[in-house]
């Protein structure tokens, strides 16, 4: 019969036929906890008479929103799951990895086919490697780790089919914007949303994990790409291995909640504006709006690959020295990459701050807030009121290319038009 | 039921800002609930009000901390016309009601609110309107009194059982 990819992941993890709308008790494969979610996590597995995780192997661990612990009940919570990790025998990346999705994709702890479940509502993120991977809360985590399974309502899926070339300082950033313009915050609520097409056969895995990064802005359970040649190469590059071998190439005529067709080819830098992450427009549309802070960073971008593109529009120029330009590299990992191309150093000169892998400030949690009335300019992937601040604070979002030119020039300023 | 009514698309920020996820007692996150958004909120909500929000009620973060503060406001039941995924499960596995009405753009601040869950009707001022019944599954855990509850009357766990 033909399926989605949420069918195929979940009907060969079940050894059964699974549907969507199927209420299923099924097996998880990688469970993700930080410092944020972490403790009452482990509270409720406590709760529930849990004494041992269903397997440490299976369970991922660490701390980025909160790195270096910025408060001192930041400093217990990590103090209590540092306790937990070493009682169960869990490996610890601790404060100094970076941040949870990037970690668990790069170091190759989540894989295609793979039931992921995290308590960050981001987790969607694994999504990039094929991953079917949902954000849940500290008691479905506190469940999970008990009895290595959780319910899982088998979404519906919505395909999202991307063709055509993308045009010089445009990317996969903009490309989740204007689908998330297009469907609405609450488009997918429920649905697991495949991106498929020449366009995302064509992306990096950083570009996939940007695209799967934000399903959940769009009320996605989970947001797939089916793994392919690129995905394989990838795992191969971080020494991952998957023995599954099951084609979790979703079928065309499997049964979708809605196709869509999109097309970069003319496809404009986006940016989300205040305080609604489906507030999309073209970039041209609000150029010149000043700002006060630049973030680049997050489990949306802050990998390499954002940075070299950052770089590039940047070259030998400076930021504009009325304004924090904030780097935040996602993990050590991407910051040693970025460090040993000279990229950091690059960007010091030209102005910024570059902080150690973390959340930094896209949760509002340890610093870079503002002030009322101020306005940020944000890789990241929300742009709730009071999210990085004060609730009289503007977030805006963009791409990394679309904040570096803006970082430069002090107003938001459309990546193409610098040379 | 005395209701607090809110828009479209209440975020999980809204409800409980980042910078208080450090805390985890129901009581002292109720006491920043809804801080800079709805001020009076904190301060005067009482056992048994009720909230009415829109469309896309909780959407964002998987922070239990959101329905962990309002269930501390003494908050036990969220009306909303649709809410995001993870903010309606963490409801259900912490205690608090999430009930889905179609209509419940037209309840207003100051109505009285009764709520029939297995009927599946609310009044407000005294007109019935429908509301959507809870999945199958999720009421098993919450006659269980939630997932922590539930665990504890799981004898074995059958994996992959539809």
């Amino acid at each position: 019969m033909s399926a989605t990819i949420s069918e195929k992941i979940f009907s060969a993890r079940c050894a059964q036929d699974v549907r969507a709308g199927d209420v299923m008790m099924a097996p998880v494969d990688a469970a993700m906890i930080h410092d944020i979610t972490g403790p009452l996590a482990i509270d409720k597995f406590v709760e529930m008479g849990g004494t041992t995780v269903f397997d440490p192997a299976k369970v991922i661990l660490l701390f980025d929103h909160q790195v270096p612990a910025d408060s001192i009940p930041a400093a217990k919570n990590h103090v209590m799951m540092r306790r937990f990790a070493d009682d169960q025998g869990i490996l610890n990346y601790d404060v100094h990895e970076g941040v949870c999705h990037q970690v668990a994709v790069e170091k190759g702890r989540v894989l295609p086919g793979d039931i992921v479940v995290g308590s960050d509502s981001h987790t969607c993120t694994y999504g990039a490697v094929g991953a079917f991977a949902t954000g849940i809360g500290s008691t479905d985590m506190g469940f999970a780790l008990r009895f290595g399974a959780l319910y899982f309502r088998i979404p519906e899926s919505i395909r999202a089919d991307v063709s055509g070339a993308f045009a010089p300082r445009v990317g996969a950033k903009d490309l989740v914007l204007s689908i998330i313009g297009d469907l609405g915050a609450d488009g997918a609520t429920y649905k697991a949303v495949e991106f498929t097409g020449s366009a995302i056969e064509g992306m990096d895995i950083p570009g996939r994990m940007t695209c799967c990064n934000m399903a959940i802005e769009m009320g996605g359970k989970a947001g797939i790409v089916p793994p392919d040649a690129t995905t394989r190469a990838y795992l191969a590059a971080i020494g991952a291995r998957t023995t599954r071998e099951e084609d979790l190439t979703p079928d065309d005529d499997a049964t979708y909640a809605a196709w869509k067709d999109y097309d970069v080819t003319d496809l404009a830098p986006q940016v989300a504006v205040p305080h609604n992450v489906d507030n999309v427009v073209d970039v041209t549309e609000v150029a010149g709006t000043p700002v006060n802070q630049v973030f680049i960073g997050s489990c949306t971008n802050g990998r390499y690959e954002d940075f070299v593109e950052a770089a590039e529009v940047l070259k030998d120029g400076c930021f504009s020295p009325d304004i924090r330009v904030i780097i935040v590299p996602s993990s050590r990992t991407e910051y040693l990459k970025t460090l040993r191309a000279g990229l950091l150093e690059r960007f010091v000169e030209a102005g910024a701050i570059v902080e150690g892998p973390s959340c930094g400030p896209c949760m509002g949690g340890a610093f870079g807030l503002l002030a009322p009335g101020e306005v940020s300019l944000s890789t990241s992937n929300r742009n709730f009121r009071g999210r990085q601040g004060s609730t009289e604070a503007e977030v805006y979002l963009c791409s990394p290319a679309t904040a570096a030119a803006s970082a430069m020039s002090g107003v938001i300023t459309d990546p193409r038009e610098v040379a | 039921m005395r209701v607090w009514k809110f828009g479209d698309d209440i975020d999980t920020d809204a409800i409980i800002p980042g910078r208080f996820l450090i805390i985890y007692d129901p009581a002292e996150l109720a006491t920043h609930a809804f801080e800079g958004t709805r001020d009076d909120f904190a301060r005067e909500a009482r056992k048994g009000d009720i909230i009415v929000g829109g469309k896309n009620f909780g959407c964002g973060s998987s922070r239990e901390h959101a329905p962990l503060a309002l269930k501390g406001a003494g908050i036990t039941v969220v009306v909303a016309r649709s809410f995001a995924r993870i903010f309606y499960r963490n409801c259900i596995n912490t205690g608090v009601l999430p009930v889905i009405c179609p209509n419940a753009d037209t309840i207003g601040e100051g109505d009285t609110v009764e709520i029939f869950p297995d009927e599946g009707y609310l009044t407000a001022n005294g007109i019935r309107h429908d509301i959507e019944p809870v999945p199958p599954f999720m009421r098993k855990i919450i006659a269980a009194g939630g997932l922590v509850e539930y665990a504890h009357i799981i004898k074995e766990l059958e994996l992959c059982t539809k």
